[in-house]
């Protein structure tokens, strides 16, 4: 391969991609809505709820609403993971616009970056909206350990956004894309602990969920909010999953 | 050495033979047309020279680099408007410009091109919003906004209206004087007779006439028309197999005879011979239009069937 990098050019194919990228995602109300702002909306009407914010003895002495909201945190990951990254991916795949950059100095790659790019950065800001409300609105103390739970927030995130990878490298067209989202959308969001929490499932059950990349990743968080380092075997679930499926998906990915 | 040389080139899509064994050459400052009908195989060769398709044997060298291979290098040096190709639906026509603008070291002034485009009006508005001939006028501005050394254009005014055409001509001109290399996928003989130094003819697969437009013509049996009004009554049949002719018709009174030179003294002399005048006789050089059917039909009578499929269209909806 010829390198001929030029260094005195003002060309910056990446970082014209990634503006331009960056003005489309903003033009996505839907997506911005589900992935910035319902985490956050779910978990305060579930705050509203009489009871909801009480500790509860059956809870291991917490409230429901401090259980949920890592669970809320996994959404806002869900959501750009699993719905809004495959459906941008696979509709410029559709479109042909993957083949038009392909002509030019920027690669697909520097698409599919910026995908990754925007999408974490909007995560990460959902996170830090849901955490913020969740201490000023609901009285729910910000997890204690702090560096534990970053950890293995990132690597859930890392899962799943590698997930929508696989889903948009893979999905022939838009319309399986989405159908595709879907289907692994709800897995995501039961393993997630979303209809109910992973650490009060019981016996053979939580022992599969916690296997799954979600399930680790809630369990890990649930005890980083509690003050405890996540147990290694939590965070090395996670962190499998999430060079395994970035593996497969840069592996299936198909350009056209 | 050619600034482009394609050999050999052969790409098949399943059991239809899109290119086969295609020869071209382009040297650095031409306008060169690319002619052919649909499914000749025009576009499979635009994509490996852009180096979006890997054909299956030959050899396309652009500059030195081999485009499907050297993605950097050539895509600095090449600007390309597809016939199948699209830009996010939410993005403006300005900031598709200057997006592909910004990857290259020297670009055009992305507006002063917009405007050249006539795309002024619509710079604000989203790719989806625009019509289909602003479209195409985008994906123009895209493929020169990097001040490319060669530039490929696939049908550069299909959809376009005559005034958007003659501008977007002007526009072709303006850029080969500025040295940039032309190579231009057309159907239209007006286009290519307009813009073209050089034309290949493709059919089937295959280069059936290489040379200036002039050259193409001249290079046919039926490179002469003449017509005029017999007379006295022509015996039928009279004009019927002279050396060097073509084609005989009939049109109103008038009489029109194709065929080469020889052909046309030959048609003088039977007169004579038959004792009829030609009155209102004119002689002139066959269009390209003419030369380029000629060389089309004799090519589809000529090959097998696979490759008179329309490939282009397989090929691209294969993709």
């Amino acid at each position: 391969m010829t390198t001929a990098v030029r260094t005195t050019g003002r060309a910056r194919p990446g970082r014209a991609v990634l503006a331009a990228e960056t003005r489309l995602f903003l033009r996505e109300p839907g997506s911005l809505f589900w992935v910035l702002a319902f985490p956050t909306l779910l978990l305060v009407v579930l705050g509203l709820v009489p009871g909801m914010t009480q500790p509860d003895d059956d809870l291991g002495g917490r409230s429901f609403v401090e259980l949920y909201v890592p669970v809320s945190c996994l959404l806002a990951a869900i959501m750009a993971g699993a719905m809004a990254l495959p459906t941008v991916v696979a509709t410029y795949r559709e479109q042909r616009i993957l083949r038009r950059i392909a002509t030019t100095p920027a690669r697909a790659g520097h698409v599919l970056g910026a995908q990754v790019v925007l999408h974490g950065t909007a995560v990460a800001l959902s996170v830090v909206v849901v955490l913020a409300c969740a201490r000023l609105v609901l009285g729910v103390a910000l997890p204690a350990q702090l560096a534990g739970w970053g950890l293995a927030f990132l690597l859930a995130l890392v899962a799943v956004l590698a997930v929508g990878g696989l889903v948009a490298g893979t999905a022939p067209s838009v319309r399986i894309a989405t159908a595709l989202g879907t289907a692994v959308f709800f897995p995501l969001m039961f393993t997630a602990g979303v209809w109910f929490p992973v650490s009060g499932m019981g016996g053979a059950l939580r022992d599969v969920v916690a296997a799954t990349p979600l399930g680790a990743a809630a369990l890990a968080l649930e005890q980083a909010q509690a003050g405890v380092w996540p147990d290694a075997v939590h965070l090395l679930v996670v962190a499998a999953w999430a060079v395994g499926l970035t593996a497969v998906a840069v592996r299936c990915f198909r350009w056209q | 050495m050619a600034l482009i040389e394609v050999r050999g080139l052969r790409k098949t899509y399943g059991r239809t033979v899109a290119v086969d064994s295609l020869d071209l050459d382009v040297d650095e400052g031409q306008v060169v047309g690319v002619l052919g009908p649909n499914g000749a195989g025009k576009t499979t060769t635009v994509e490996c020279v852009a180096g979006l398709t890997r054909p299956d044997a030959g050899t396309v060298s652009l500059a030195g680099h081999v485009p499907w291979r050297d993605r950097g290098p050539v895509t600095r040096l090449l600007g390309v408007q597809l016939q199948s190709s699209g830009l996010p639906a939410k993005l403006t026509a300005r900031e598709a410009v200057q997006m592909v603008a910004a990857c290259h070291d020297d670009p055009v002034d992305p507006d002063e091109l917009v405007d050249r485009l006539g795309l002024g009006p619509v710079a604000g508005t989203r790719y989806a919003k625009l019509s289909g001939g602003q479209q195409q006028r985008l994906a123009i501005a895209t493929a020169l906004v990097g001040r490319p050394r060669v530039v490929l254009l696939d049908e550069l005014t299909t959809g376009l209206d005559p005034e958007a055409r003659r501008r977007t001509w002007d526009l072709v001109r303006d850029v080969r004087d500025a040295g940039t290399t032309v190579v231009l996928v057309t159907h239209l003989m007006e286009e290519a007779q307009q813009l073209c130094d050089r034309i290949t003819v493709v059919a089937g697969g295959r280069v059936v006439a290489e040379g200036t437009p002039d050259e193409v013509v001249a290079g046919r049996s039926a490179a002469t028309t003449m017509s005029f009004l017999p007379t006295a009554a022509l015996p039928s049949g009279a004009l019927d197999g002279l050396p060097g002719v073509v084609g005989v018709r009939r049109a109103g009174d008038r009489v029109e005879v194709t065929g080469s030179d020889d052909g046309v003294r030959a048609v003088l002399r039977a007169l004579t011979a038959h004792g009829v005048e030609p009155a209102g006789l004119r002689v002139a050089a066959s269009t390209l239009d003419e030369a380029y059917l000629e060389l089309v039909r004799t090519t589809s009578l000529s090959t097998a069937p696979a490759s008179t499929a329309p490939v282009s269209t397989v090929a691209e909806e294969s993709r």
